[in-house]
């Protein structure tokens, strides 16, 4: 933990459902973090050059990011941009006046020597997240949001004796968002970086790719007798994928559990965690801890910001999840399980939005969320690649509605449309899958399936489900084309049964 | 105030500045007068002054636009490095 040291409050009453059961009893796990977030900008904070990842080695690198003795930082205005719009989508208080620090450390891939940060007075403010974990809504406190720079890369496995260096991601601006220690369980920790990541996302103010390292995690994990004082914490640094922060809670929390209830003491120290072996390990204790020595770096002005700018950023913020979800409950009448998982990608969110258009919401959503959805994963494709547009789709659930085909039938075409393409209406034509919905058509059949079965009628005197056996015959008769309910309505009417 | 011997070591290490053992007490000697010179100002009552981090307060923070104006310059960038390996500086091995 970087940021300067605050009072710790305890926002959260202790839950049963997340403690964790011990020899000597009961544990409660707390859980606060550090997530560093890529600003999505075209060039980098303080410089000129491309901000873009990858890239040729040293390629995307100026003599300012290489920190050539008489550069001077110039502050990119997006990146000032950028952050102020995530702090308004965190719900979070705008610093009109911040200043930016050096935080001095040694280290091959940071030219300067130190890191142009914020410390004591950061852009952005105290804020809040909502994240939902089994229905229940809990809010989580963000500290604070400050900008600074990334770090160049070191490579350690291409010579035995030496490291390689490159600048190419020295000086891209990043967004650390530090939160308040309000989660309880690795299950809030998950949900609370998925719900940064889709705000970040909505805001377009980071891409949001883990495996490139765009969005990385540091996280502090203590343990506590449920209710009891704070224990002492350890902190896991950049762990980058949802899965790993999930299972690097769950490993660290027993460990200390473990060292705790064998009569030994946690002590405070940076650890990482190994996702092959799926454990973490001691990096830096206390003792070796870095001193920062933070100070204002005296290159840069503090940071003024004009009350009026900042409410014309206000302005043009997006519908956030939140409130899309509201608005889809309220307006499809989804239920919030369904409008949080269309929200949780604003591409998948528009997508069904396009296809609800003029149609019921909860039929589409239930195309969206189960027909599609289902199939973009079994496919391993993002909504933006899905084969079946939004427009198509809407084309099946219409040929449902009016009864032109049955729910199965649908299934059918969706596939032939997701495989083939097309028109839904002209294959449903052309193939002949349309039902019959003539009744004197169906009737010709019912009459046929119950003059031939004179045993199966009596039956159906003294057994009235006895009705669904000739339903399924007609089906089968009719290839399935029939209109299931108005087979129903004609068996049950020609048999007597009521 | 007054600085040891061990927190002049400490602050060398810091900083990455090699120094002999002789030099400790004479640094720690010289390190502890400046910082007596600095509790003297400590006198003057500061209460509700803002702390001045420049001398241009007022003076808006000069910006640059979002554009990709450098870069692609490898080596001038590589040009006082000790080592390269294509197009990377080449330092000694470090594995924190």
């Amino acid at each position: 933990m970087d940021a300067p040291v605050t009072e710790i409050i305890d926002t959260r009453t202790p839950n049963e459902k997340n403690f964790i059961e011990g020899a000597t009893g009961p544990w409660e796990v707390i859980i606060g973090m550090e997530i560093h977030a890529q600003v999505l900008s075209k060039a980098k904070l303080f410089s000129g050059a491309s901000a873009e990842f990858g890239g040729e080695p040293n390629t995307h690198v100026s003599l300012v990011d290489a920190a050539m003795p008489g550069m001077l930082p110039v502050i990119n205005e997006f990146c000032v941009e950028q952050a102020v719009r995530t702090g308004l989508g965190l719900n979070a208080k705008i610093n009109l006046y911040s200043v930016f620090d050096r935080k001095n450390y040694f280290y091959p891939d940071l030219p300067q020597g130190y890191q142009i940060s914020q410390y004591k007075q950061p852009i952005v403010g105290e804020g809040t997240v909502y994240i939902e974990v089994d229905g229940e809504t809990i809010p989580v406190g963000i500290e604070r949001l400050h900008l600074e720079q990334d770090a160049g890369k070191s490579i350690h496995d291409q010579h035995p004796d030496y490291s390689y260096v490159d600048l190419n991601r020295a000086g891209v601006a990043l967004m650390e968002i530090v939160t308040k220690p309000d989660m309880r369980s690795a299950e809030e920790a998950k949900a609370f970086v998925s719900k940064l990541r889709t705000i970040l996302r909505y805001l377009g103010t980071c891409d949001g790719n883990m495996e490139q390292g765009s969005l990385r995690a540091d996280i502090n994990v203590s343990v506590r007798r449920p209710g009891g004082p704070f224990g002492t914490r350890c902190e896991i640094k950049n762990v980058n994928s949802i899965r790993f922060i999930g299972q690097a809670i769950e490993y660290e929390a027993q460990r200390q559990i473990d060292i705790l209830e064998s009569g030994g003491t946690v002590e405070q120290e940076t650890r990482l965690f190994d996702p092959k072996k799926g454990e973490t390990r001691s990096m830096r204790s206390k003792e070796e801890a870095h001193d920062y020595r933070y100070f204002p770096d005296p290159d840069l002005l503090p940071l003024k910001l004009d009350a009026e700018w900042v409410e014309q950023i206000r302005a043009t913020l997006p519908e956030l999840p939140d409130a899309k979800k509201a608005r889809f409950i309220e307006q499809y009448g989804l239920t919030p399980y369904d409008a949080s998982v269309l929200v949780a990608d604003k591409a998948a969110a528009d997508f069904f939005e396009e296809v609800a258009k003029g149609r019921d919401g909860k039929a589409a959503a239930n195309w969206v969320i189960n027909e599609l959805f289902g199939r973009l994963r079994k496919d391993g494709l993002s909504i933006e690649q899905s084969p079946v547009s939004a427009d198509q789709l809407g084309k099946i659930i219409d040929l449902v509605k009016k009864g032109d085909i049955s729910g199965r039938t649908a299934k059918e075409l969706f596939d032939i449309v997701w495989t083939e393409g097309g028109d839904p209406e002209k294959i449903v034509e052309e193939r002949g899958m349309k039902q019959v919905t003539d009744l004197s058509a169906i009737e010709k059949v019912v009459d046929e399936v119950i003059a031939a079965n004179p045993d199966k009628v009596e039956q159906a005197k003294k057994k009235p489900n006895v009705a669904g056996w000739f339903v399924g015959q007609v089906m089968k008769a009719t290839q399935g084309k029939a209109n299931p309910k108005a087979v129903n309505d004609l068996v049950r009417k020609k048999l007597g049964i009521s | 105030m007054s600085v040891d011997t061990e927190t002049v070591r400490r602050i060398a290490r810091l900083a990455r500045i090699r120094i002999s053992d002789e030099e400790l007490k004479p640094l720690a000697r010289e390190l502890s007068a400046i910082l007596q010179w600095v509790e003297q100002l400590n006198e003057v009552d500061t209460e509700n002054v803002p702390p001045m981090t420049s001398v241009e307060e007022d003076m808006p923070m000069k910006k640059r636009k979002d554009i990709v104006t450098d870069g692609d310059c490898v080596e001038d960038i590589l040009a006082n490095a000790p080592a390269r390996e294509g197009n990377f500086f080449v330092v000694p091995k470090v594995v924190e």
